[in-house]
């Protein structure tokens, strides 16, 4: 036997893949879990990013190494070699992206960060359908068909599930991408017998894909295809926006599984190890959401919380109670006069843009010698972590920011706790009343702080999940109605009056 | 490869990706979401073989329009994971 069969026969089955890009793509693997591990802390994280920035050179360049496209001479051209036009178009065709994502990445505020991630994930999915659907059409190309043009069994099963993957990925962060952005309205959007209908599609998706296994032909492939993207919208159109947090981390997930069944039908590693990476990652992130909601992710995924209903029905029941007005200069004397004071921001807040204020209302109580922390709900935001990017560009130091189990023992020690733009992460009723729609939900323990001042527009509105809120109402409560934005100001104002 | 060789790869990534992400601070989640949705822009991979490859024009051009797609992720990706993290500073003493 020759070098050149001893390799073929080390790679069968799943594509050709040279021993030596074999290596390269482990190694390359291998950088991803570094990147994902520089995430550990913030000091290290910068690092992690590089390391994904060279698994992902490693992988690119050892594709084009490996896949140069040859022209192979005919009738009119005995030319044999490499296809420079082909090999063009690829480079312009990475230049192109290149320059979209960097745009998008350089213009991107901050608080659309959920967004852009839906966006992003919908590319992930159309991308899987692209290569699934080219792979199905050039089978012979990705060494997954023998001679005669039959796709391998297995590698039908792979193909199918990538496509399928793929496609409600793609159709569902679109979905998840336009209530995000405002496109369209988070309320729910509840089909009659949606549930039937969702069941079904799903069945004759993964009987469609059993059936591919025997027939490989066009109609069975195109609709796998078309029905995942069908079930793609369907599953997210009915969830609501208190949801998104956990629609966004599914996605997530699903993207990750679609790169795994591509790296499957490839027989790549790279692709493999990240798709396990990227899919885990989603899952552990949607849980966390999930936990912190305390909702179970079939409810979730069945829809139909957070929208309009939910707000109208525990308005009518609400009664009227007396609560303490305040103003800013109030809040000023207070927090100055403080010895620890516990920030707690919500998305109102980064929806007011008050983040550049309530940063620069900290540094003058650190300089009044007030000890200032942040206290973030895993939820505060609109995606996990969302909040504390938000500080993090308006110069919070993040090691002035804690989580909710590592600061909610502090609130009882605290003299003043300054609620600004949050509301359901801080009600009490979530521990104490059990018919409370957010019963058993983990919540910031402000009302455990000597002072509490709660930053809202009106008295009227109410949070997501639409209860009233018993802090509003408690004596060591002061409520500062207004705009987050223009109260965090007028506060850093009346310090600068009055503290010299 | 074989599957079964493949399929022990992806089980095992999957309980490295687990314990991974579970030691990821929650204060860099946003981050950790933009850099897997980059790192799964892998899939560019298979986009690549796919222009690359003789045979089918609409093989070809259904690879090029993945290229660009997963390029655009790649590089967005990237480039918005680490403009977040410049941000993050400690306090300074």
């Amino acid at each position: 036997m020759d070098i050149q069969s001893l390799l073929a026969a080390a790679t069968d089955g799943h594509g050709a893949v040279n021993p030596w890009a074999a290596v390269a793509y482990l190694v390359s693997g291998v950088f991803f879990i570094l990147a994902l591990r520089g995430l550990s802390s913030p000091a290290s994280s910068q690092r992690g990013n590089r390391f994904g920035m060279i698994g992902m050179t490693i992988a690119v360049v050892t594709t084009l190494v490996t896949h140069v496209p040859m022209k192979i001479g005919d009738a009119t051209n005995s030319y044999v070699g490499i296809d420079a036009v082909a090999m063009a178009e690829i480079l312009a065709a990475i230049g192109i992206g290149a320059v979209i994502g960097i745009v998008m990445a350089r213009r991107i505020a901050m608080t659309a960060m959920p967004q852009l991630v839906a966006a992003f994930h919908s590319l992930v999915g159309l991308a899987a359908v692209a290569v699934a659907a080219a792979a199905y059409l050039n089978p012979l190309a990705f060494g997954i068909a023998d001679a005669a043009g039959q796709i391998y069994t297995v590698s039908r099963i792979e193909m199918g599930l990538g496509i399928a993957i793929g496609a409600i990925t793609f159709s569902g962060s679109v979905i998840a991408f336009l209530k995000l952005n405002g496109n369209m309205s988070g309320a729910p959007i509840m089909l009659p017998a949606r549930h039937v209908i969702n069941l079904g599609t799903l069945a004759a998706i993964i009987g469609l894909v059993a059936y591919f296994t025997f027939d490989q032909s066009p109609w069975v492939f195109w609709t796998v295809t078309a029905l995942s993207f069908l079930i793609g919208f369907l599953l997210i159109i009915p969830i609501g926006g208190a949801d998104m947090p956990v629609v966004v981390s599914m996605l997530n997930s699903y993207s990750g599984w679609a790169a795994a069944a591509m790296g499957f039908t490839l027989g790549n590693t790279a692709m493999i190890i990240t798709g396990a990476l990227v899919g885990s990652s989603g899952a552990i992130l949607s849980y966390i959401m999930c936990r912190a909601m305390n909702r179970s992710f079939i409810s979730v995924i069945a829809g139909g919380f957070g929208g309009d209903d939910a707000a109208a029905g525990a308005g009518g029941a609400k009664e009227q109670r007396p609560w303490k007005p305040g103003s800013a200069d109030d809040a000023a004397f207070l927090m100055s006069q403080a010895e620890n004071v516990i920030i707690v921001p919500g998305y109102g807040m980064a929806v007011a843009q008050a983040q550049h204020a309530l940063r620069e209302m900290g540094d003058l109580l650190k300089k009044e010698g007030v000890n200032v922390k942040y206290a973030i709900h895993p939820v505060a935001g609109r995606m996990p972590g969302h909040m504390n990017v938000l500080l993090a560009e308006a110069n919070v130091p993040y090691d002035e920011v804690f989580e909710l189990e590592d600061i909610n023992g502090e609130f009882a020690q605290c003299d003043v706790a300054f609620v600004i733009g949050a509301n359901d992460v801080t009600n009490p009723s979530a521990k104490t009343d059990k018919s409370s729609p957010i019963y058993g939900m983990p919540v910031l323990d402000v009302e455990k702080a000597k002072t509490v001042l709660f930053v809202k527009r009106s008295m009227g509105g109410v949070g997501y999940a639409g209860v009233d809120n018993d802090v509003f109402y408690m004596d060591q409560t002061m409520m500062l109605l207004g705009d987050a934005k223009k109260m965090a100001d007028d506060i850093v104002k009346a310090l600068n009056g009055g503290g010299h | 490869m074989d599957f079964i060789a493949i399929f022990s790869i992806f089980i095992l990534a999957c309980f490295v990706g687990y314990f991974v992400v579970w030691s990821v601070t929650p204060a860099l989640h946003t981050p950790l979401m933009s850099v897997t949705n980059a790192i799964s822009s892998v899939i560019i991979v298979g986009a690549l073989i796919a222009s690359a490859a003789a045979g089918s024009a609409t093989s070809k051009w259904l690879g090029l329009a993945a290229v660009v797609m997963a390029s655009i992720n790649i590089f967005g990706g990237f480039a918005v994971t680490a403009r977040m993290l410049a941000m993050y500073k400690k306090k300074e003493r």
